[in-house]
């Protein structure tokens, strides 16, 4: 459920005191984050930012929407990570509903300025446009 | 060389921690840690005099200008037109009625480009300018050339950051009706050889508009000295209020041109059957103008002047060679933009990292750089990035903050680097 993804997500974020701390996390996770297999790598697939790439590939497996993606930014890969981990495997409808509260929850909002030069608002509309679309093709 | 900043600040008659004290943001707190601001070449932090301006106009005096006859008006009339003396002086114009209030250099240069650039621009014109440009000193005369089917050329730049002055000569045609440059490059800190281009510019008869943005923070201009046509720069680049800036332009160059924007003051009669307009500055500064700013731009000029200038450049150039030195010595780091002559500002790369996330880093230490194309997309495409890290410098920043950088970003590749 993505609700209960999100609630971890933000218990986590909570053990943090600052920006600092919650930054150096993010990046941890984005050095986690598997790279991206090259040949999904390609423009279609390119979300640009003003400052950093991110590649976004999406597939549909029993009904269900999964993503996988990269950037050439470390912490936009963290970012990816955390909207990969609670996104990725649900239903579409749900994918295309959420209203990722914990964005803001977490207080990366704040950092908003960022989060408009890497292009995360980009990537999660793109995200939930994948989901929009295999949605119309599951109804179809 | 610099262990004890303050000590050799002052030893050189440059008191950099009083100068400090007049700039109430310097002691800010970011992310609870004390700010290091090297973003000055976005936009200058404000003395508190310049604050303070704002504050009493818009408790004491605040009118409407030109037009009232009350007291209040007279007083806001009397303080706004004697920051256009000011100004004529600061660039050492032959006349105040070659300043023109504007809302920066941006509008600067959309002015010159939608007035004499559609009055006298045509179909297959040309318009020079160089590769190293914000998108300012583009953009406008790409809309022009939508407009009016002119052409667009490019000086060159060499891979210290200098421009190819020789290809001048070569890109010059019968068909070239302007030259527009940036004095001093925002991305690489390159001080352009203005005066030279304007020479060779008049010698074919052609006018030379200068992008003086981060020009006048740093250094005295003297537009009858470098005998430029046009010259913009903005308030808030040099201590001044965001919203207002300047367009210098020759008195016979201005009164030729159309009028830019249409309303009140600009017009000397209106009727339905013919208006006609008003005499230079005036016809270019439609509406009420931005009073409030315009006094407190006077001001960040009084403070200006007041200032050891040649000891504040000095401090600069100390500065941005402290900084390059220091920075040199990291294996992984590339500056972008070495040329000879420099403003401080430092731009670079580091080998394995991303600039957005190296920016993000300091950011967490309280330290303030740029990261990005910083509108100079043109410029990042040459180099083949597509960013860069910059920290730019003015007279307040110190040595003891760039050991701090230093230091930061020493730790930010330690974390983020690719291996």
């Amino acid at each position: 459920m993505i609700e209960e993804k999100e609630k971890e997500i933000v218990e986590e974020f909570e053990l943090f005191d600052d920006w600092t701390d919650k930054y150096q996390y993010i990046i941890e996770i984005g050095q986690k984050l598997p790279a991206l297999d090259n040949q999904y790598k390609v423009d279609d697939n390119k979300i640009k930012g003003c400052q950093s790439s991110v590649w976004l590939h999406s597939y549909e497996k029993d009904g269900k929407v999964f993503f996988e993606a990269d950037s050439d930014s470390t912490f936009v890969k963290g970012e990816i990570a955390l909207l990969i981990r609670v996104l990725s495997g649900e239903e579409p409808q749900e994918i295309v509903n959420a209203p990722l509260k914990f964005i803001d929850e977490i207080g990366l909002r704040q950092h908003i300025a960022v989060t408009r030069a890497n292009g995360l608002a980009s990537m999660i509309k793109q995200m939930k446009l994948y989901a929009l679309g295999i949605q119309s093709r599951q109804q179809a | 060389m610099r262990n004890n900043g303050n000590t050799a600040e002052v030893m050189n008659g440059f008191d950099v921690q009083k100068i400090r004290a007049d700039f109430p943001v310097l002691s800010q707190k970011a992310y609870g840690k004390p700010l290091v601001y090297f973003d000055n070449a976005a936009t200058s932090q404000k003395p508190q005099v310049v604050i303070d301006a704002l504050v009493e106009y818009y408790s004491s005096y605040n009118a409407n200008i030109h037009r009232g006859v009350h007291y209040l008006s007279q007083k806001a009339s009397q303080a706004f037109d004697d920051v256009r003396v000011k100004v004529k002086e600061f660039i050492n114009a032959s006349s105040e009625r070659e300043i023109i209030f504007v809302k920066g250099t941006t509008e600067a240069i959309n002015l010159v480009a939608a007035t004499l650039g559609r009055s006298a621009i045509g179909q297959d014109d040309e318009i020079i300018i160089t590769g190293m440009e914000h998108h300012s000193n583009i953009v406008p005369w790409q809309l022009l050339q939508d407009q009016t089917g002119c052409v667009i050329k490019v000086i060159p730049f060499n891979e210290k950051g200098e421009l190819h002055i020789e290809k001048l000569t070569e890109l010059i045609s019968n068909k070239t009706k302007l030259i527009s440059v940036v004095h001093t490059s925002n991305s690489l800190g390159t001080i352009n050889p203005v005066k030279e281009i304007i020479r060779t510019a008049h010698a074919h008869h052609i006018p030379v508009m200068v992008d003086g943005a981060q020009a006048v923070a740093h250094d005295r201009v003297d537009v009858q000295e470098l005998n430029c046509d046009f010259f913009a720069f903005s308030a808030h680049k040099m201590l001044g209020p965001t919203g207002i800036g300047v367009l210098y332009g020759k008195a016979e160059l201005l009164e030729k041109m159309p009028p830019y924007q249409g309303g009140g003051e600009m017009i000397n009669s209106v009727s339905f059957e013919k208006t006609t307009y008003n005499e230079i500055p005036f016809k270019f500064e439609a509406g009420t103008p931005n009073i409030a700013d315009v006094i407190a731009l006077g001001k960040a000029i009084d403070y200006l002047n007041a200032m050891d200038r040649k000891s504040a450049l000095q401090h600069e150039q100390q500065l941005l060679a402290y900084a390059t030195d220091k920075i040199s010595e990291i294996e992984s780091v590339r500056i972008i933009g070495t040329a000879n002559e420099k403003a401080s500002v430092l731009s670079f790369v580091v080998d394995g990292c991303n600039a957005l996330d190296i920016g993000m880093f300091l950011d967490t230490m309280g330290i303030a750089v740029r990261t990005g194309h910083h509108c100079c997309e043109p410029v990042m495409n040459t180099f083949c990035i597509p960013g860069t890290i910059r920290a730019s410098f003015m007279f307040y920043n110190t040595f003891e903050e760039i050991d701090h950088f230093i230091a930061g970003l020493k730790k930010a590749i330690a974390l983020l680097q690719v291996k």
